[in-house]
């Protein structure tokens, strides 16, 4: 079950790849996106790690993606993006991208050769998580707090309108 | 049980995928999608290696990835929406005002 639940997800995700890539209307790829998003967010289950699935869920596919799709609609996409001139780029980004595919499954294979697959107890415990956040790591949590506020900030003063005087 | 093998050749094939999309595409909108699953294999391998490990700390950075990659979302789009004020495209072939 799992494994047919593994193989689903996977497929998905990559199909919803090649559909973004495929598409040329901006939004059809940001919904594309959303899909692949969700589908981690099921692997993410997968792996044992309930708490990271919803927030890739609500984050991610939700918040961010929002974002992404308010910005589309201020852009007039409807003039379209030229279709593709230079064929060269096209075969070059190819092959570049299978020589480094191969290059790092190699690199995986020779480095990690023994994953453990263990059956190990249940980590990705909500309440555990939450536990080192406050404890090991509560001072890049904190600190993550400061880049929310900055980036907040930032955004808000790049777009705001100067008034002409 | 899924050999956990797998989980990695999948986040790498996703990785790849959105290098092919960040080269291919010539919109900055996409790019920056495809740029964003990238982060998502990163993060799915990350996942992968903290479940390998049976340790908490590869998801505690998964939700730091998170949380940086909103920020920078936010201030991303920000500078394509400045961009497209001012050029009215958000083609690449149109920002060449720093080409030699």
């Amino acid at each position: 079950m799992a494994q047919f639940l593994f193989f689903l997800l996977a497929v998905v995700c990559v199909a919803s790849v090649f559909g973004m890539i495929i598409s040329k209307n901006q939004a059809y790829s940001a919904l594309f996106v959303i899909l692949t998003f969700t589908c981690t967010a099921g692997l993410f289950a997968l792996l044992d790690a309930p708490f990271i699935a919803v927030i890739q869920l609500i984050i991610y596919a939700g918040a961010i993606m929002v974002l992404f799709i308010f910005v589309i609609m201020m852009i007039d996409v409807r003039k379209g993006i030229a279709p593709e001139k230079k064929k060269w780029t096209l075969v070059f980004a190819s092959g570049i991208a299978v020589i480094l595919l191969i290059e790092l499954i190699v690199a995986f294979k020779m480095a990690f050769s023994p994953l453990s697959t263990s059956p190990s107890q249940a980590i990705g415990n909500p309440s555990d998580l939450g536990y080192l956040l406050f404890t090991k790591y509560l001072y890049p949590f904190e600190i993550t707090s400061i880049l929310i506020i900055t980036a907040l900030v930032g955004a808000i003063i790049l777009v705001k309108k100067k008034e002409k005087e | 049980m899924i050999p956990l093998s797998y989980f990695i050749i999948l986040s790498i094939v996703l990785f790849v995928l959105g290098i092919i999309a960040f080269f291919i595409k010539k919109d900055l909108i996409t790019q920056f999608l495809s740029v964003e699953i990238m982060l998502n294999a990163a993060n799915l391998a990350f996942i992968t290696f903290s479940k390998s490990a049976s340790a908490l700390d590869g998801q505690i950075i998964v939700f730091f990835v998170i949380t940086v990659a909103a920020a920078e979302v936010a201030i991303g789009l920000a500078i394509i929406l400045l961009i497209y004020r001012q050029k009215k495209s958000i083609k690449t072939e149109d920002i060449k005002s720093m080409k030699g």
